[in-house]
Formats: C-alpha cells, structure tokens, sequence
C-alpha cells in the first residue's frame, strides 16, 4: 500500500465510520422515541439544524488545514445574526438576498480582520483570533445591549424557507449541500486550495516552492468568516431570535466538528465532506440527547470526549500504520 | 532565535506604547465623564446614587427591569448607573460591587447570580453604609429583597392555568425551566410540583428539562422532551426563554399545536405573536418595569431611614403602599397572566 | 547572531537594557496608570485606599497564580488551555466533599489531586501519544467543563466555615495585601527558580527553542513537558480550591474563560506564544497589568461589555506591534549584515 492509498483508505475509513455512528445514533434515538423521525417537524429538524455546524465547521476546517485556528467564529455568528436581523428591521424595504448578501459580506470583513493580522502582521493565529474572540463579543454587546431579534423583524417569506423543504430535504441542507460541494471542489480542484495543504503540511517547503503564503493563509480567515456569517444568516431564519449571547462557544463546537470529521489539527490533511459529516453528526447528537433524556448537563463532557477520542484514535491509527511500513521496509 | 535580544526589548517598547495609551485613555475618560463623581446627588444629604446590577449586560428581561428602575430613580432626583458583568456567572458581579463602595454609592440594586458568591462584597458595601435591595434573585447579605411575586403565587398563578385546562381529566406534563443553578426557577419547579400533588393528582408532571437561557439549547430541549414523551400533554415553562422557544416549536410544527398545551412565565413582546396566532393561549408574569421601580422605591425608603427591612415596616411608593414581610421581603404583586386581548397593552 | 549581541552590549549602557526590557515598561506603565488614575479618577483611592489595592489584588490573584506554570508551557512551545475546566472541576469536587462530610484539608488535597490526574492526562497524550497540546486540550476544556458541571449538577455548596472563607479573603493585618497574594509569592518564587535558575527551566527554554536540539543537548523532551502538564492541572486544581473558599461558593461553572484571560497576560507580558522566550516576571507583570487597567476602567463605570473590547484590542494590538517590530528589524539586520 502506497503512503497516498493508505490515506485515501484512511479517510474513507473516517467517513464510512462517521455515516455507521450518524445512522446507528438516529436509530437507536427513534426505536426509543419513534417520533423522534417519524413525525413532520422529527425529520424537518434533523435535517435543518446541522446546517449551522456544517456552515462553522467547513470554515474552521479550510483554517486548520492551513495549520491555523479561528477561535473567533461564535463572536462573529452572533454579530452576523443579529446584524441580519437588525437590518430586516432597519430597512424592510432591502430585498432578502441583498440582505443576506450584505451580512455574508460583514462576515468577510470580520475575517479579514483576523486574516490580515495573521498573514501580514505574522501573528499568531490563536492569539488573534483569542483577541477577536473577546473583541467582537464585546461590540455585540455595546452594540445590542438589551435588545434582541424580534420574531416579528424576520420577514415571513425568510423563515418560510428555512421550514420549508424541497422533495422532503430542508432547504437549509440543501443551503448546506451547496456549500459543502463548493468548498470541497474549491479544495481539492482549485490550484488555489490545493495550495491551502500544501502550506498546512509544510510552510518552509511551500516558501520555498513559491507559494504566496501570505495571501494562502489570509483567505481561509475570509472564507471562515462569511461562513460564520452565514450561520448566523441560518440562526436568524431557524430561531427568528437572538440576542447579544448568540453564538456563545460555538467555536469549540466548530473545532469538534472539524477534528471528529478528520481534520489533522498540526495542518495539511482532512476533506471537507468528512467534515460535513462530522458536523452533521455533532447536531444530531445534540438533538438526539434531550430525546435519550441524557440530562443537558452532560452534553459538553461528551462533545469533549468526542474531540479527545477522535484524535486520539487518528494517532493510533496512524502510529499502528507508521509501524507496519518500518516493518514492511526492514522485511 | 538569532534575534531574541532586539525581539525584546522591541516588544518591550511596543508593550510600553500601548501600555502608555491606555493610561492615556483611562484618563481622557475621567476627564469626560463627570457624571462618575461621588457624594450627595440627591435633595437633602440624603444619597440618591444608586447603581442598578442586571445578571448580565445584554438580557432583554433586565433591560426592562432596569429602564423602571431608572424612571424611577431620575423621577426622585436620584442618579441612575448601570454596571454589569457580560457573562452571568457566579462572582462576574463581585468587581461591579466593588466599584460602588468606590464610587461611594448610596445603594446598590442587584439581580444576584448566585446567592453566596457576592456576599463578601456586599457585606463589605453595606459596612460602607450601602443599602443593598435585591430583585429577582435572592442572596443571603441584603436589606431588602423585590420579590416579583412569591413563589407560591407563581407556581399557584400556573397551576390554576394547568387545572382550568385539564379539570379532573388525566394529563402529563413536563416542566421547561432556565438554567439548572437559578433559585428562583428552582423553588418555583418545586412548588409546582408539589401543588399539583396536591390539587390536582390527575395531572403528572413527567420530566424537567432545562433550556440554559440559550435560545437553540431551549428549542432543542422542548423538542426533546416532546420527542421523549409521546402521550405528553403540556409544557410548563416557568422561563422567558424557555416558553418562548417552546412556542416557536409549536409554531414550526403545527400539527403539534393542537395536542400540547403550553403555559408559563414569558414577555408580552416576545409571545405576542404566538399567543395572537393562537399557538397557545395564556402566560403569566408580572410587570417587569414595575418591579425596577418598586426595587428603586424600597432603595429610596431604606435610604430615608423610612424603612429599615425589618417584618411590618410600611412605605408608601408612586406604585402603592407596601409592606416588609417576613425575612425582609416585599412581594410586587399576584401573577398577572396575559393573553390575547390584552398582550398588546405591554411593551417590555 | 554574536555580531548582535555584541553591538547591543557595546552600544547601550545595562541601565538602559534593563529598562527596555518588557518587564519594566510594563511596570513602569503599571505604576503610571496608577499615578494618572490617583490624578484623574476623583473615587479611585476611595473609601480608603487599601481597599482599592486589596480588592485589585483579589481580583487578580487567581488568574496570576493560573499563569505560573502555564508560562512555563507556552516557553515550551505548548499550550493549555483546559485549565479554567480545572479550577471548576476541583471547585465542583472540594464542594462535593465537603458537603460528604469529608474534612476541610482533605477535599482541598483529594481536589488537587484529581486536578493533578488530569494534567497528567494531558501530558500522557501530548507526550506519549504524540498529539498537538491545542486539540487535546480543546478537547480536555470541554470535557472537565462537563464533568464538573455534570457532578454538582443544580447545586452549588456555599455552607463552607466563615471564619475559613474569611480568612481567605483577608490580608496580613496592616497591610492592604491579601494572604492570597502570600501564597501567590511563594509560588511564583517556585516557579521563578525553577524556570531561570535550573537545569529544568533550561530545559523548557531549549525546547521552545527547538525540541529536536534540546533533545540533542541531553534535556528529556517528553519528561519536561509531561511534568509542566501535571504541574498545571495541580496549579489549577489549587486556585479552584482558594477560588471556592474565596467566594465561599462551589460551582461547576467557576473559572470560565479563565484560560483566555491567563494567556492574554502571559501574551502582553512578552513571552513568545511560538515558545522559546520571555519571563515568568514578564508574565506576571503582564498580569497586573490587567487587573490594574480593569480597575480603573470599572472605577470610571465602564462595564464588562467595554472592558472585553479593550482587553481583546490590547491582546492584539501588543503582539501586532511586537511582531512588526521584530519583521523591521530583521530586515535592518538583513541590511547591516550585507553592508
């Protein structure tokens, strides 16, 4: 087994396993509970709420495969949401995709924040992104103080669609879909994502090759900003609410998403469909808990085993085949 | 590391620049905001500074809360401070209390987060002379404590909804609260439980479950218990994030509208649109904005030495005559419930 | 390299390097935001100026007591972030404990001990499974957090002794400092010495330096890094007991988000995050540099909403600039070397 078939093996390992752990988790929760599936709003939820963990993960995920972390993601979900749901309020009168488009674009601008220091500035991304963190959660809460999302500010129209859904898919999956199909063309088609490993794997060697390095590491803050805009574009249209604590920690959930779908944490490696399924596995699971009557309690403990475990097993895996090849090669 | 040593001490000038501009900032600051200074603000000697602590910054049930108290705080000529912690933790509030006894307040009025965690401080404030009044949740080092309504006024207010819905009939209930650490929530949990018992043994209360004061954790664990309990026939949600993302749950899932019935402790802004669509017809609670004021009217009363917090002691407010009960408490009123011909009478 | 070093030790006076370093300034500003605030801010020193140092130091303490042995790992090249779970976890379990009727001392050593375990769970996986400290100790911030709030679950034990919890809270009679900071100073003299003054705290900077050189040089990577971990979690695991008893309140939730505010610290103190270089003064001094500007921003009445923008900004706006200082002058040094 060549090193380039082992890890597609590898992956698909990850992904089969990942489909196995979905499928098992809803079935065990619907023969507990079967209108956990089988009732309208059963299925509608299990279908539209990843899309917000996909939307945070597929983000995190293109960062940290560039040896990066965006620590900031919920700050910038609850200041997108509520800047979607302000401007609905503000100016009825702009149509629904401008904006949509506008909040995906403010998005952009608060990653670029963090992709600007990181890449030009040349620092460290974990303590820009700890810095925005605390940040922009403060201009939130400036900004919206006691006020909130009303659910009479959504346009009907707006939170039509993410109830609605297309031959029984939600219309926020597909949204979902559309990313992940996206990101992963752009990944792994594009000379451009291509070039986002190449720099996670080994940054020296991609300087030396001649790779723009500072444009390859500022354009993942970008992407995973508008795409933590765009969750907040997905919270505002499921909850029709929100106030200045939207999005609190969900940056953890992203990186848990990311990791559990495979993505090495020291750069270089993991696709965006094992993290798609990573997120959608994560939300269900949060889903599927209150229905197993696990107290709410425990969810976070397990969100942590989940992380710890999943790189865990990862390096095993990888220590285990690291010994066969020596084997192999001394044979 | 060729270039640690310039590394250094560059950093160490940069440090020292930034360092240098938030002093700079700290001061500006003091020098525009004048309102800060300490003393008798008030008629008299009397020292009408009352600082106002929410939970949390940025809590629409406390931003109500607080607007009542600040009208009523200007009304008697006193000034209003808001001071308040981001994160509605155990001690976040403890440093807010500190800056009062600097800022030589004349009494503090807190929504504590946890009872015992800020009654080091407290207790230091109120050696400082600081009259400390209390309102939705309780601590154990105060003068006087708002209670909106007793929790067997609550949990009665709740429990004749749920018996004027079921009668004698058979029904099982779950009960949706806040954060599982809330005392208030806690007690009025219990209370429900326990009347329900009492008066109506038909009807079983089948699970609690919490929404955490998180708008998605609270429509996950509505769905959730809905999912978990098949026969379920209402929610009880003695928390205004809870029912209202039970009732948005309703809303997304019509079909459930008809067989489960939903009541609880909610905004007449943010329900009014679910109870006017008919998702569920009734809530409770009680004038948010009249309980600020009635917080700050009590503040007024121990400042003037009208009232000391002690049981019988009478005062007289803009919103009525009260009196101090037992343990130092003072009751806004009955449960006052809502539905759709008068919702649109509230704004808070 | 020595052509630097040379020039900078002939070129300026050791008064003046002594100065420039990051510890000084940062003291230095330290004392002048304290002076401009004496000036500026009319209820700064009020109702007595001991209570305005006492309360700043107790505010502060947890968080510069947290950030001594992670110091030591952030110069390794490593990071913890798990430790704010910790303190809650040996919070949520000296409450428990207590409450079970177990003796005072003992719940405080059992909860050290299982704040120990878990550094030492951290270390394990970092140094002998080999994965990066940042995944495992996401992974770990999460999982303690939900044990610890898990354990106590709707409670929280506030029935400690008062004459202990005052203790706690009080200072050495006739001063303003508060016995807290004592058991701060011994530590931080602990950590102090074996950071500069051993072969271990050698150790930690060659590693951070580089690991494969270390190893080189005889320092066991694995055994270094393995005992900071531990080091931190017992670290932690204290601060969740002096926090409890502090507030005289056991909950899980305690200590939330305290990993960020001791890295911020460690940040602005001038210890590199890559590992390799800065002080555990520096770090320190990174933390009272906090507290400091966080009193006088609450004594103005500014609330936590402004405070988390200023203490995010200053984060940045500190690594900005020493990261664009360090990019001029390698390039002057590029320049020089080539003249």
């Amino acid at each position: 087994m060549t090193k380039q078939s082992f890890w597609s093996w590898l992956f698909k390992a990850r992904e089969l396993s990942l489909i196995v752990v979905i499928v098992a988790l809803i079935a065990v929760t619907t023969v507990t509970q079967p209108q956990y599936l089988f009732s309208e709003g059963g299925l509608r939820d299990l279908l539209r709420t990843p899309t917000l963990y996909i939307a945070l993960a597929v983000g995190q995920a293109i960062v940290m495969i560039t040896r990066n972390i965006d620590l900031s993601m919920g700050s910038i979900l609850g200041l997108t949401a509520y800047f979607c749901g302000n401007l609905f309020h503000e100016a009825p009168w702009i149509p629904i995709p401008v904006v949509i488009l506008l909040t995906l674009v403010f998005g952009a601008v608060l990653g670029a924040v963090n992709g600007f220091l990181v890449a030009f500035l040349r620092v460290p991304a974990l303590v820009i992104t700890l810095g925005t963190l605390y940040a922009y959660r403060g201009i939130s809460v400036l900004w919206i103080g006691g006020n909130f999302i009303r659910p009479e500010w959504v346009p009907a129209d707006f939170k039509k669609f993410a109830l609605s859904n297309v031959f029984g898919v939600s219309n926020l999956l597909i949204v979902a879909l559309i990313v992940v199909l996206i990101a992963g063309w752009f990944m792994t088609s594009r000379r451009t994502g291509r070039d986002l490993y190449a720099i996670g794997s080994n940054p020296d060697a991609a300087v030396l090759y001649g790779l723009r390095t500072k444009w390859l590491t500022f354009i993942p803050f970008v992407i995973s900003g508008t795409l933590a805009g765009l969750a907040g574009i997905v919270y505002v249209s499921i909850y029709a609410t929100g106030d200045s604590k939207v999005g609190l920690g969900f940056e953890l959930q992203a990186v848990a998403a990311a990791v559990v779908g495979g993505v090495a944490v020291a750069g270089g490696a993991g696709r965006i469909w094992g993290v798609a399924l990573g997120a959608f596995f994560l939300a269900t699971l949060t889903t599927a808990l209150p229905v197993l009557s696990i107290p709410s309690l425990w969810q976070q403990a397990l969100v942590g085993v989940l992380i710890v475990g999943a790189i865990t097993l990862d390096r095993v895996f990888f220590l285990i085949r690291l010994r066969q090849a020596r084997k192999e090669l001394s044979a | 590391m060729k270039f640690s040593n310039v590394m250094r001490s560059r950093h160490g000038r940069a440090v020292g620049v930034a360092a240098a501009l938030a002093a700079s900032a700290i001061v500006l600051a003091g020098c525009s905001t004048p309102a800060t200074d300490s003393g008798d603000t008030g008629s008299g000697d009397a020292n009408y500074n009352i600082v106002v602590m929410p939970k949390s910054l940025g809590n629409k049930y406390f931003g109500a809360s607080d607007a009542g108290a600040q009208s009523a705080i200007e009304g008697f000529g006193g000034t209003y401070t808001e001071a308040g912690a981001n994160e509605a933790s155990p001690t976040s509030q403890s440093p807010f209390i500190q800056t009062a006894i600097q800022n030589g307040a004349g009494a503090i009025i807190l929504a504590a987060n946890d009872p015992q965690a800020v009654c080091a401080d407290l207790e230091s404030a109120q050696a400082a002379g600081i009259k400390v009044v209390t309102f939705d949740s309780d601590t154990n080092c105060r003068d006087a404590f708002i209670n909106q309504a007793t929790v067997d006024g609550v949990a009665q207010g709740l429990v004749d909804l749920a018996i004027a819905k079921f009668g004698t009939d058979p029904a099982q209930i779950a009960i949706e609260s806040g954060g599982p650490n809330a005392t208030n929530l806690n007690a009025w949990v219990d209370a429900i439980k326990s009347k329900l018992t009492e008066q109506a043994p038909n009807i079983e209360v089948v699970d609690v479950v919490y929404g955490n004061d998180v708008d998605a954790d609270a429509y996950n664990a509505a769905k959730g218990v809905i999912t978990a309990h098949p026969d379920l026939d209402g929610i009880i949600a003695p928390d205004s994030v809870s029912v209202k993302e039970a009732a948005h749950y309703l809303s997304d899932t019509p079909e459930l509208q008809d067989k489960i019935w939903l009541t609880g402790l909610g905004l007449p802004s943010e329900l009014r649109d679910y109870v006017k669509a008919g998702v569920f017809d009734q809530f409770g609670l009680w004038d948010v904005g009249a309980l600020g004021q009635l917080a700050a009217y009590t503040a007024k009363a121990l400042i003037d030495g009208e009232i000391t917090g002690a049981e019988g002691d009478k005062f007289s407010t803009p919103l009525g005559d009260y009196t101090v009960g037992k343990n130092g408490e003072i009751v806004l009123g009955p449960l006052f419930v809502f539905d759709k011909d008068n919702v649109d009478d509230f704004d808070f | 390299m020595t052509v630097e070093t040379t020039y900078r030790r002939h070129d300026r006076p050791l008064w003046r390097r002594l100065l420039l370093r990051p510890e000084a300034i940062l003291i230095f500003a330290i004392i002048l935001i304290v002076v401009l605030s004496i000036i500026g801010i009319p209820n700064y020193l009020r109702p007595n100026p001991g209570y305005t140092f006492t309360t700043l130091l107790l505010n502060a303490v947890p968080i510069l007591i947290l950030l001594l042995p992670l110091t030591l790992i952030i110069a390794t090249g490593e990071i913890d972030i798990s430790v704010g779970s910790i303190l809650g976890l040996s919070s949520a379990s000296f409450g428990l404990l207590f409450e079970a009727g177990v003796p005072l001392p003992l719940a405080a050593v059992l909860s050290v001990i299982i704040g120990g375990l878990i550094g030492a769970v951290n270390g394990f996986l970092v140094t002998i499974v080999g994965l990066p400290s940042l995944a495992v100790t996401i992974g770990m911030l999460a999982l303690v957090r939900g044990i610890a709030v898990g354990i106590l679950g709707t409670t929280s034990v506030t029935s400690f002794p008062p004459e202990v919890t005052s203790f706690v809270r009080s200072s050495i009679p006739g001063t303003p400092v508060p016995w807290l900071i004592v058991v701060f100073v011994v530590l931080a003299i602990v950590f102090g010495v074996l950071l500069h003054f051993t072969a271990f705290g050698r150790g930690v900077f060659a590693i951070g330096l580089s690991s494969e050189t270390a190893a080189f040089s005889g320092v066991n990577v694995n055994r270094t890094k393995f005992i900071l971990f531990v080091l931190s979690g017992l670290t932690a695991a204290l601060v969740g007991v002096l926090f409890t008893l502090q507030y005289s309140n056991a909950i899980g939730s305690n200590g939330n988000g305290f990993e960020l505010r001791a890295i911020t610290a460690i940040v602005l103190g001038g210890v590199s995050i890559w590992g390799g270089t800065g002080t555990l003064l520096g770090a320190i001094v990174g933390g009272l540099f906090i507290a400091t500007v966080n009193k006088s921003l609450q004594v103005l009445g500014i609330g936590d909403d402004a405070i988390y923008v200023i203490t995010g900004s200053a984060l940045i706006v500190s690594v900005v600039i020493a990261s664009v200082a360090s990019v001029i002058s390698t390039r002057r040094r590029v320049t020089t070397s080539a003249t």
